[in-house]
């Protein structure tokens, strides 16, 4: 069954006079328990791309069904509803809220969706063991390290068990080895059944995934899946 | 959100930024500690004159020479001839009045008194037995003046505490001879220290019998004459019998004017009240600046946080959840800034009680409970605005601003 498909999707924004196609007539299906890698040059629509599948953007036009759900037309707190409970983000530059501590980010979502204090705990001590963050639990993002700090970003997106993680760039800011660690972190994550969607540069790292979209120009240039 | 995790993370957005939310805290309290301190001192000038002027007696009717157009109490009457003068024999048949329970004649005028060598201008204050327990006078060694026929003047004084220091110093001043003006008097009482009333310094008179005064101020008016009431409900009954008896002996013609100490009161009061009421708004303008101030940290806080609210929504928090998030922030500095204010406040007029011990320099509650709602309420209000702009931000812009 497929989680995702988009058809016909249009995504255009205006810069003063000149209208740029940031996606154009883009048709995409993945299934459920995928590893997909997007690439392709700046400014060809990946992260256009990234941000719709995470629904924190609209297209011009098509449609777009998660897991069988039009979710073109939904409200932008039905969105937030379904960002919640289904998709988890990891970020380049891994946006962890600088006074909370490691514990407390992990715990952001369930605290915004109103989970219980007690289940909360629960969760983000079994999430602190998992991800080897038991022993910085109470530190701030800036007594952690770039690998920790992802780490802690990663524990933050699957901790409301998301059917989807959105991956940008999760290892630009990293250096190789950490870089290593948290795509073996993610393609576990992956090997337990959640979709992974990763957009990256780095072809080494997009060559792991077991299927690869290059972007061009808002178009799909090549699908590996669809040769 | 849950409302205690709302709190808690208003709560800890606001302690990570120190020195932003202390100064808009520093802003509001500065704001309320001055309605506080204001109406404290409108108030407690009210209360200290509304004191001062109940200190005077207990349901006083008071006759003064000369006709006032208008009722009620009016400063023009200090200044105005007087077609006929107000005699002690006035004063005498006001006696007669069921309403009235004592009566005191009053002449005033300064003179010079001396003993032993030493000398002070004093004022001299002619009048009865009745004169000290009406105007709450006590006696602090000896007795007072002698009953008897008001005609008669005794050359006898009672003297104030002041006087009485500065003459005889440590020495017994009952018995003793003094010199009033020209005339020989013998001390027959020393008045209790009561301090300042009203302009007057009781510590610095001296009272002699009335008829003794006129004779040492070659005249046969009367400045004053007090009466006092039966009761506080006899008060009207009182001012008019007096009012009648003296339009009787004066043959028809009211030529005094009668007041009584409750409507002097009752102007002092709304007077005072009303100025209390003035400080308090003007107060209360601070209160609104601080509440702008509140409104512009708020809206520094989205710009500076813009990231974070990208990464809320994206997140999966609602626009309602981050509207109230930066409400509860907004809420949180002004009601802490309130507190502090009102603290301060107290404190400001405590420290004004303590400099002034005769100054009543209290708060009046409604101010209290105005300035710290008007603090909140421009809180919110103002808060409001900065709130929804962070609950409208556009998700994928925000993120980008990292």
């Amino acid at each position: 069954m497929a989680l995702i498909e988009l058809t016909g999707i249009e995504r255009v924004f205006q810069l003063g006079d000149a209208t740029v196609h940031a996606l154009a007539g883009l048709d995409l299906s993945i299934d459920a328990g995928e590893y997909v890698a997007v690439m392709g040059p700046s400014g060809s629509g990946k992260s256009t791309l990234l941000n719709l599948l995470g629904l924190l953007d609209r297209p011009n036009a098509g449609s777009y069904r998660l897991e069988d759900r039009d979710v073109t037309t939904l409200s932008a707190d039905q969105l937030a509803r379904v960002r919640s409970e289904r998709i988890g983000f990891v970020f380049q530059s891994f946006h962890l809220v600088p006074r909370l501590t490691a514990a407390e980010n992990i715990a952001l979502p369930m605290t915004l969706a109103g989970i219980p204090l007690k289940e909360r705990n629960a969760r983000v001590a079994r999430a602190l063991v998992d991800f080897g963050l038991d022993k910085r639990a109470d530190h701030r993002p800036d007594q952690l390290s770039g690998g920790q700090r992802q780490r802690v970003a990663i524990a933050r997106a699957t901790i409301m068990q998301p059917a989807l993680i959105l991956a940008d760039e999760p290892t630009g800011n990293l250096d190789r080895h950490t870089g290593e660690e948290v795509v073996n972190l993610l393609e576990a994550l992956n090997a337990s059944g959640v979709t992974l969607v990763v957009v990256t540069h780095d072809p080494t790292m997009g060559a792991r995934a077991r299927r690869q979209l290059v972007m061009e120009d808002g178009r799909l240039q090549s699908d590996s899946a669809h040769p | 959100m849950r409302l205690t995790d709302t709190l808690r993370f208003a709560r800890d957005a606001a302690t990570g930024y120190p020195l932003r939310t202390a100064l808009s805290v520093l802003a509001m309290s500065i704001g309320v500690a001055a309605v506080v301190i204001l109406t404290a001192l409108g108030d407690g000038a009210r209360r200290y004159v509304v004191g001062q002027f109940s200190s005077i007696g207990t349901n006083l009717v008071i006759v003064l020479p000369g006709r006032s157009g208008t009722g009620g109490f009016n400063p023009a009457n200090a200044i105005t001839s007087t077609p006929r003068d107000l005699t002690i024999d006035d004063a005498a048949a006001l006696r007669r009045a069921s309403a009235v329970s004592r009566v005191a004649p009053l002449a005033v005028g300064t003179s010079e008194i001396s003993y032993g060598g030493r000398l002070r201008e004093i004022m001299v204050a002619g009048s009865t037995a009745e004169f000290i327990p009406i105007r709450n006078f006590e006696l602090a060694q000896g007795r007072g003046l002698p009953d008897g026929d008001w005609n008669r003047g005794d050359s006898v004084a009672i003297i104030g505490a002041t006087v009485r220091d500065e003459l005889f110093g440590s020495e017994p001043a009952v018995g003793k001879l003094i010199r009033v003006g020209d005339r020989r008097l013998r001390v027959i009482g020393v008045l209790k220290s009561v301090g300042q009333g009203l302009g007057m310094n009781t510590d610095e008179l001296v009272i002699v019998p009335v008829a003794l005064a006129q004779a040492m101020f070659n005249s046969n008016t009367l400045f004053r004459i007090l009466v006092e009431a039966k009761s506080r409900a006899t008060i009207p009954l009182a001012r008019e019998q007096a009012t009648e008896i003296i339009r009787q002996r004066h043959y028809g013609e009211e030529d005094v004017t009668v007041i009584t100490q409750d409507a002097i009161l009752a102007t002092f009061d709304k007077l005072l009240g009303t100025l209390t009421l003035g400080v308090a708004g003007i107060a209360a303008i601070s209160l609104a600046v601080a509440g702008i101030l509140v409104m512009n940290v708020m809206l520094v806080a989205v710009t500076q946080r813009t990231g974070e609210i990208g990464l809320l929504k994206a997140l999966g928090a609602p626009a309602r959840t981050i509207r109230l998030a930066f409400l509860a922030e907004a809420a949180m500095l002004s009601s802490v800034g309130a507190l502090v204010g009102y603290l301060l406040g107290q404190l400001g007029a405590f420290a004004l009680r303590q400099a002034f011990p005769v100054f009543p320099a209290y708060p009046p509650d409604w101010a209290v409970i105005a300035g710290l709602s008007t603090a909140l309420g421009t809180g919110l209000l103002f808060g409001v605005m900065p709130a929804r702009r962070a609950a409208r931000l556009d998700p994928v812009q925000a993120l980008m601003k990292h």
